[in-house]
């Protein structure tokens, strides 16, 4: 269970992240959605105790990052976004360090390693040095790394970025079996459609401010009253352009002539976008389809993080 | 109690210090120009002179040439190992996550501190039976050789801890090998200089008194302390000098455990610094 109160973080003016208030229930898995500089990973810093807040405050799991950093260490998994792995180190040696930093017993460590090493599909690689690992491995010993004390929470900051097509489904897989297993996740990626895959929750960060916040599904609803439509037409195209235009509710008029389509984002009722397109057909405008777009999560991102600019 | 006793980071450091080619080639290296210098010196003690044995005050002289080859040695060695310990973590982008572990701040730095220190002893301490050869000629007292080691191993954690102190403020290697050479260099340079300047003033004055100042900077002045420590007239010579008739290396001892005390203290606050009072 994660609780932000009015978390900000300021570099002099700057406010790398502004009065974020946020609550992850447990078991949820949680995307972080953002451009870069967004504010991410100084929420992710701040939660792994990382980084001081300039004001506010989060619990995990009750414990305060800002009074009880020690135990709030032990409740989380941290995966940084960039991290180095030691030189001459193996694997087993490198997860038996951190398992050892957490202060679990050699005995209990010993039983632990292969398991997590199968866990990430790694167990071929127990004995190969660290430095010697792909990326993508790299990246997997990381995260079995961030379980070796068997936290409740997660936090991966891009866990997938710089992966392979390959190396991506095997993270995901990973995350999924880790999702089973009742660990709460809080997860950021550019990768939009792979969150909304895995992901019960979404929020949507811009500015250092939460500009949404929600399941996909309703994040999809809050664009619902803005539809973007998309118009194929016959022949000459200045006609319904100069109709749509006069349109209630019509805005960001598109006109691709290569292909003869005319697109535009519509914030009337059904009924009025009914009428819209009767209308136009009582005009003898030359109409092949009049179609609805499907809005994706990338396009649901760009809207949002487009209002927020403009503000 | 267990975790004064047991230290992950020192474990660690121990593996991968001794993983290191470069580092059996530097003990290797060590060993034999120690050997080279000692048996060089029996022999032409000896051979080239003709006289076929080696007198207790060559024997003492060797001693001497010794303590000091080492005294060398350590002041450009620690540095190396130990103005790296947290930047290099950092720049390699290791420092991040080891943070994240519950292990506290001073457990990780002194961790460093004991893994740098431990090879360097691991160094004094494989030049021993060389530098333990001075015995089979006589004129060395085996509590000499003590006292010479301890004073050795102060110094060493007093130039190791200004070192982690260094990488742990800044942000590169570079400027922290540089700000601690440039420490060393104060403790053994420039404290001579301010001695030298403190008899000076002392000599033109009117009236000769008791130089405070001079005995400071001596005192803590490493190879000054060695010369009173391998030779009695060393002592001697600096109560004759500044008049002040007090033992110099309770001033040494005081004056590097303080050292220590400090940097440690800033290196451990100074180890989390984006968390404020966050430990």
């Amino acid at each position: 269970m994660i609780e932000i109160t009015g978390l900000t973080r300021k570099y002099g003016n700057f406010y790398a992240l502004n009065d974020l208030n946020l609550s992850i229930k447990e078991g949820v898995v949680f995307g972080f959605v953002g451009a870069n500089g967004a504010g991410k990973s100084t929420t992710f810093s701040i939660l792994a105790t990382l980084l001081q807040p300039t004001k506010g405050d989060a619990l995990i799991n009750g414990k305060s990052v800002r009074n009880e950093p020690h135990e709030v260490r032990k409740q989380i998994g941290y995966m940084p976004d960039f991290f180095g792995v030691y030189d001459q180190l193996k694997a087993d040696e490198y997860l038996d360090f951190y398992g050892a930093s957490y202060g679990i017993p050699a005995k209990e460590r010993e039983k632990l390693i292969p398991e997590l090493l199968e866990l990430v599909n790694l167990t071929h690689k127990r004995y190969e040095y660290v430095d010697l690992l792909s990326r993508g491995m790299k990246q997997r010993l990381c995260l079995a790394r961030a379980l070796i004390h068997n936290p409740s929470v997660l936090i991966l900051d891009e866990p997938a970025s710089g992966l392979d097509p390959r190396a991506r489904v095997e993270m995901r897989d990973i995350l999924k079996q880790l999702k089973s297993m009742g660990k709460t996740i809080l997860i950021s990626s550019h990768i939009l459609p792979e969150l909304a895959e895995m992901c019960d929750e979404i929020g949507v960060i811009d500015g250092g401010q939460l500009v949404a916040h929600g399941s996909v599904a309703e994040i999809h609803e809050q664009l619902q009253n803005e539809r973007p439509v998309s118009v194929h037409l016959l022949g000459d195209l200045t006609g319904f352009v100069s109709f749509i235009e006069e349109q209630p509710f019509v805005s960001n008029v598109t006109v691709d002539e290569r292909r003869s389509l005319v697109k535009f984002s519509y914030r009337g009722s059904d009924e009025e976008q009914m009428a819209l397109l009767k209308t136009a057909i009582l005009k003898d405008l030359p109409i092949i389809t009049f179609s609805q777009a499907e809005t994706d999560l990338e396009d649901v991102f760009m809207e949002i993080t487009k209002g927020v600019e403009m503000k | 109690m267990r975790e004064l006793l047991y230290n992950p980071v020192l474990i660690k450091e121990l593996k991968l210090r001794f993983r290191s080619v470069k580092s059996s080639l530097g003990l290797t290296f060590y060993l034999l120009a120690m050997s080279i210098f000692v048996f060089g010196m029996i022999f032409l003690a000896t051979n080239m002179t003709g006289s076929g044995f080696f007198r207790p005050d060559e024997s003492y002289f060797m001693f001497i040439v010794l303590t000091y080859i080492q005294l060398a040695l350590i002041l450009f060695i620690t540095p190396g190992l130990t103005a790296g310990t947290i930047s290099t973590e950092r720049e390699k982008q290791t420092l991040t996550i080891l943070l994240t572990t519950s292990q506290r701040s001073w457990q990780i730095i002194i961790g460093k501190l004991a893994a740098s220190i431990a090879f360097l002893l691991l160094m004094l301490v494989s030049g021993l039976p060389i530098y333990s050869l001075v015995f089979l000629f006589g004129g060395v007292s085996p509590g000499q050789l003590a006292v010479i080691f301890l004073f050795f191993l102060l110094t060493v954690v007093a130039i190791g801890s200004l070192g982690i102190m260094y990488s742990t403020v800044t942000k590169k290697t570079i400027v922290s090998m540089i700000a601690t050479y440039g420490s060393m260099l104060f403790l053994t340079g420039v404290t001579a200089f301010f001695f030298v300047l403190a008899i000076q003033s002392g000599f033109t004055s009117a009236v000769q008194s008791p130089s405070l100042f001079a005995h400071f900077w001596a005192s803590i002045n490493p190879p000054m302390m060695i010369f009173s420590f391998v030779s009695p007239e060393g002592s001697q010579f600096l109560t004759q000098i500044t008049q002040v008739n007090f033992p110099g290396w309770i001033i040494y001892v005081g004056f590097y455990l303080l050292i220590i005390f400090v940097s440690l203290l800033i290196a451990i606050k100074k180890l989390r610094v984006n968390m404020g009072k966050m430990r």
